[in-house]
């Protein structure tokens, strides 16, 4: 680790558990629920604001001097939204089916309070490589707590693994389905992502009890 | 009738909240108190019934294929619907900015109750998914959008005055340490969205087989909600 000090390797760690930006900090959960029925959509969506916050903290890092307070939500708006539209016009160009499942959730990612959340408690106070770090950091804690909703809910909802089945085939009952398992349809519903999410909570919070609210 | 149909859809069907998770952050942050839920939930629809016609119109003469035609013919095939995501945000940011700053001058007794809660709204991702959804549900008169922004944001109104109570009540539950604040919040927003998923059927007069299957898992787990409500009455008392 000659190139990360321990404190900015904590930079990078501490949003993956005891700072989650999802189970702890509440921020955006809004596009991190709706897609996460399946696995390879978590996963791009984990990589596109691993991007979006990554690159968006420095630009904003890099400015933080020069942008006047009264208008920085208009000024880390537009930044936000021409990153988004780049990973979106990549996203169809490359993996066009996958945007269309995606589909305005891409561009929610300009109001992700993740994002706008960072920018503003560090991004505008830090210098460029510490906020990469922290942008890098948070973007991997999202994307975790995305991959963890994303794996349940396609392995017991529709059997398969970034649609590849695991499980054995549910027509020819074979695998698993030969002594009687049937999918559960029931998690690829909207309302299970939060319920998953709040067990994950639940989990998180029994190993870590400092974290336990009043 | 097609506005009526509209009206119902967006508030119950698709409602922001419990089928796209839209504005789930300040949703969580500000449900705490029935009186603060109110105050933000009204600045949700006032913004989304100012923002979604707005952002109509611009799509409609300035970003979709072939919208600039009335420029004249040689700019019929400009398509610019990539930049509709700078276009829709920059509106929303300076619409509540305008917003603020005329109520501020006419009514200060609405600035006071909406106060705090309009610069907040700027970011929320319900008001941005309202014009998003809008354009890729391709609504086509200028009084349906207006129509899908005020409905959808009763929608939302709903959705946090509902968890907002809950939560006022949920005080005095006896709630599992770790679960206690965030956890339980999500796993009853949870359960609130299979109730609304109940909706589902409403519009489409039952006539997909599968919708049936799915009435009668919300049915059981309505009772089930029903036995934790009564639960939780007799801690209450």
């Amino acid at each position: 680790m000659g190139l990360l000090s321990k404190k900015d390797t904590k930079l990078i760690t501490d949003p993956l558990a005891d700072n989650n930006p999802i189970t702890i900090q509440v921020l955006g959960i809004c596009s991190a629920l709706a897609i996460t029925a399946e696995l390879k959509a978590s996963l791009v969506m984990g990589i596109a604001v691993l991007f979006v916050l990554g690159v968006g903290n420095v630009v904003i890092s890099l400015m933080r001097n020069i942008i006047p307070s009264k208008i920085r939500i208009i000024v880390q708006l537009i930044v936000v939204a021409t990153l988004v539209i780049i990973v979106d016009q990549v996203l169809k160009a490359y993996q066009y089916e996958l945007s269309k499942t995606l589909a305005v959730f891409v561009g929610l990612i300009i109001t992700n309070c993740i994002i706008m959340g960072r920018f503003e408690a560090f991004a505008l106070g830090n210098g460029p490589w510490k906020s990469f770090l922290d942008g890098i950091g948070n973007a991997l804690g999202y994307a975790v707590i995305l991959l963890i909703v994303g794996f349940f809910r396609e392995l017991l909802g529709s059997g398969t693994l970034f649609g590849v089945p695991v499980l054995g085939d549910p027509i020819e009952k074979t695998g698993v389905y030969s002594i009687g398992y049937e999918n559960n349809g029931f998690m690829l519903m909207p309302p299970m992502a939060l319920i998953v999410v709040g067990l994950i909570i639940w989990v998180q919070r029994s190993r870590n009890k400092a974290l336990i609210e009043d | 009738m097609e506005h009526l149909e509209l009206f119902f859809k967006s508030i119950f069907i698709d409602n922001m909240v419990f089928s796209v998770f839209l504005g789930m952050c300040s949703y969580l942050a500000v449900s705490k108190k029935v009186a603060t839920a109110v105050g933000l939930g009204a600045a949700v629809i006032f913004v989304l019934a100012i923002t979604v016609p707005l952002n109509w119109l611009l799509d409609q003469y300035l970003l979709q294929p072939g919208a600039l035609s009335w420029l004249g013919a040689e700019y019929a095939d400009y398509d610019l619907s990539f930049l509709s995501f700078i276009m829709f945000i920059a509106t929303i940011a300076t619409m509540v900015q305008l917003v603020e700053i005329v109520v501020e001058k006419f009514s200060p007794s609405l600035y006071n109750s909406l106060g705090i809660f309009l610069p907040l709204i700027a970011v929320n991702c319900a008001i941005l998914g309202g014009s998003l959804f809008m354009q890729s549900r391709e609504i086509e008169t200028l009084g349906l959008a207006l129509n899908y922004g005020i409905s959808s944001g009763i929608g939302w109104f709903l959705a946090i005055l509902a968890i907002a109570a809950i939560r006022e009540k949920i005080r005095y539950s006896n709630v599992p340490a770790p679960l206690r604040g965030l956890g339980i919040t999500f796993i009853i927003t949870g359960l609130m969205g299979i109730g609304f998923l109940s909706f589902g059927g409403m519009l489409t007069g039952g006539e997909e087989e599968t919708k049936e299957e799915k009435t009668v898992e919300v049915i059981k787990t309505e009772t089930e909600k029903d036995k934790e409500l009564a639960n939780n009455t007799k801690i209450v008392k």
